[in-house]
């Protein structure tokens, strides 16, 4: 056990190509997904709050199973799109980072649009009178209370970047962890579990535990900063 | 900041608002000139927030009419300041500029009315504070700053100095004297009697949802015609409660 865990030290400690080309493909991965995720959920979440139509409580509580969406099963569906003979097979994305960027962004987008929603509808409700007194028209609305938001939408958005990088479902499936090309953090502690590796997925687990717990720090530094400088 | 006299006379008739059955607004007739300042006196609960927020387009009467000199629909020279104004997380500056969004001015037009009116009262020198660190009295100036800046023709005010000192309300009042002055006709609710007879025009008294006086000031408060107002100014009616807690 002691060896195996300096193991895992030493190859963080010598900062290990392996380890670090490993981390790099996982930000940048999951980073690209949350800003796309972010660049549809976070209007998508706000009109839906903001907008009154037929269905519009169905669409809400669509959102919100999708939180719960077990990324193996989104894994597959999005396989089932890329592969060869699927609709958008002709792309030949599969095994690819952008294959996997694709599919964590589908599975944050619904994450994020559903935080943002409960965020913008609560903030909606204060100004909902000030806002039709000004005749703002919905688009005006919803940029403002986008904006008005913005820093706990922040948090929704690292909510998103916590489930992007912590996956390993549908970044296997879809990725299939191909060494140096789509080998990302979750897939490589898997893989090198399995094989007997510990000391690289030891080492791989503190980067990761490491990351999402800065993640969480940076949001809950940010709100405190926020409230006390616009209360 | 005029538009045209336009819309006035605003003649309210028969005008009804029933949720779920309540006869909140039960019967309104009411005719508003394009000048001045008319105060709605009233108990708690007589319905003058539901009648201003009527006025502005808020809430959706029931039945009977309201005509902007004769056609239905105000145009958008109306403004209202909520009794408690939500002032947005940005800065004095921002919150001045939110009611220009519909406007589509130039960014050079939305920043010359922000400093005009943030000038006007007396905020200029907090125009980058973040509006949600500003006191009771500034964020009331704020928000008349706000509906002032859209260079309104009928200005709603909801208990407008409700929380605040004698020295705030002072202020605010003579900020609604200057926007009347600037063009605005102006209608306001308010507990505060003293207030009312200070800066009223004339005095539309409302109890149990309908107007049951409307009266030049002076007349109103010397000679009340209406049996509801002569209860009401002998304290007789539960707004004397309020007006003391
Ligand atoms: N949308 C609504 N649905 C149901 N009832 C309403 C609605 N809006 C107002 N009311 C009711 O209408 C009555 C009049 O309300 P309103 O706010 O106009 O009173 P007010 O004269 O402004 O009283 P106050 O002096 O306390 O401000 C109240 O009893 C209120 O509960
Ligand atoms: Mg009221």
């Amino acid at each position: 056990m002691l060896p195996t865990l300096l193991d895992a030290f030493h190859l963080l400690g010598n900062l290990d190509a392996q380890v670090l080309a490993i981390v790099w493909l996982s930000l940048k991965v999951s980073l690209s997904a949350v800003a796309l995720g972010a660049l549809i959920g976070l209007p998508l979440g706000a009109w839906v709050a903001v907008a009154r139509f037929p269905g519009r409580n169905g669409v809400a509580v669509f959102l919100n199973a999708m939180m719960g969406m077990p990324s193996v099963v989104l894994g597959v569906l999005v396989y089932l799109l890329l592969s060869r003979s699927g609709p958008l097979g002709s792309l030949g994305l599969l095994f690819s980072p952008a294959a996997m960027i694709f599919a964590q962004t589908l599975l944050v987008a619904p994450l994020i649009a559903a935080l943002a929603r409960q965020i913008v509808e609560d903030a909606w409700r204060d100004y909902a009178h000030e806002f039709a007194a000004f005749r703002l028209s919905r688009r005006q609305s919803v940029a403002t209370l986008l904006f008005d938001c913005r820093f706990s939408l922040v948090v929704a958005v690292l909510a998103g970047l916590g489930r992007a990088i912590s996956e390993v479902g549908a970044v296997m499936i879809v990725g299939g962890n191909i060494e140096g090309f789509t080998r990302v953090m979750t897939t490589a502690i898997a893989l090198e579990t399995a094989k007997g590796d510990l000391p690289l997925s030891i080492a791989l687990g503190v980067v990761l535990v490491g990351l999402v717990l800065g993640l969480n720090a940076l949001a809950h530094g940010l709100r405190q900063w926020a409230m006390v400088k616009y209360g | 900041m005029v538009g045209g006299l336009t819309m006035f006379p605003i003649r309210l008739d028969d005008l009804r608002f029933t949720p779920q059955g309540r006869p909140v607004l039960a019967g309104v007739d009411l005719t508003l000139g394009g000048e001045g300042i008319s105060v709605v006196l009233g108990p708690n609960g007589a319905g003058k927030s539901v009648l201003l927020r009527t006025l502005a387009g808020l809430e959706k009467p029931d039945g009977g009419s309201i005509a902007w000199n004769g056609s239905a629909v105000p145009g958008p020279a109306v403004a209202m300041v909520f009794q408690t104004p939500m002032l947005l997380r940005a800065s004095v500056a921002d919150n001045a500029a939110l009611g220009l969004k519909p406007l589509k001015l130039s960014r050079a037009e939305v920043q010359g009315r922000v400093a005009r009116v943030l000038e006007r009262v007396g905020l200029a020198h907090r125009a980058r504070d973040s509006a949600r660190h500003l006191s009771g009295g500034e964020r009331q100036r704020l928000a008349l700053a706000r509906a002032w800046a859209v260079g309104p023709r009928l200005l709603l005010l909801d208990e407008p100095t409700a929380a605040l000192d004698p020295t705030a309300t002072e202020a605010v009042e003579a900020l609604i004297r200057e926007i009347r002055t600037d063009g605005a006709r102006i209608v306001m609710t308010t507990h505060n009697l003293g207030q009312a007879m200070r800066i009223s025009d004339d005095i539309v008294f409302i109890e149990g949802g309908r107007v049951r006086e409307h009266s030049p000031s002076a007349r109103f408060f010397s000679r009340p015609q209406s049996p509801e107002a002569k209860l009401f100014m002998k304290g007789e009616l539960p707004w004397r409660i309020a007006f003391e807690d």
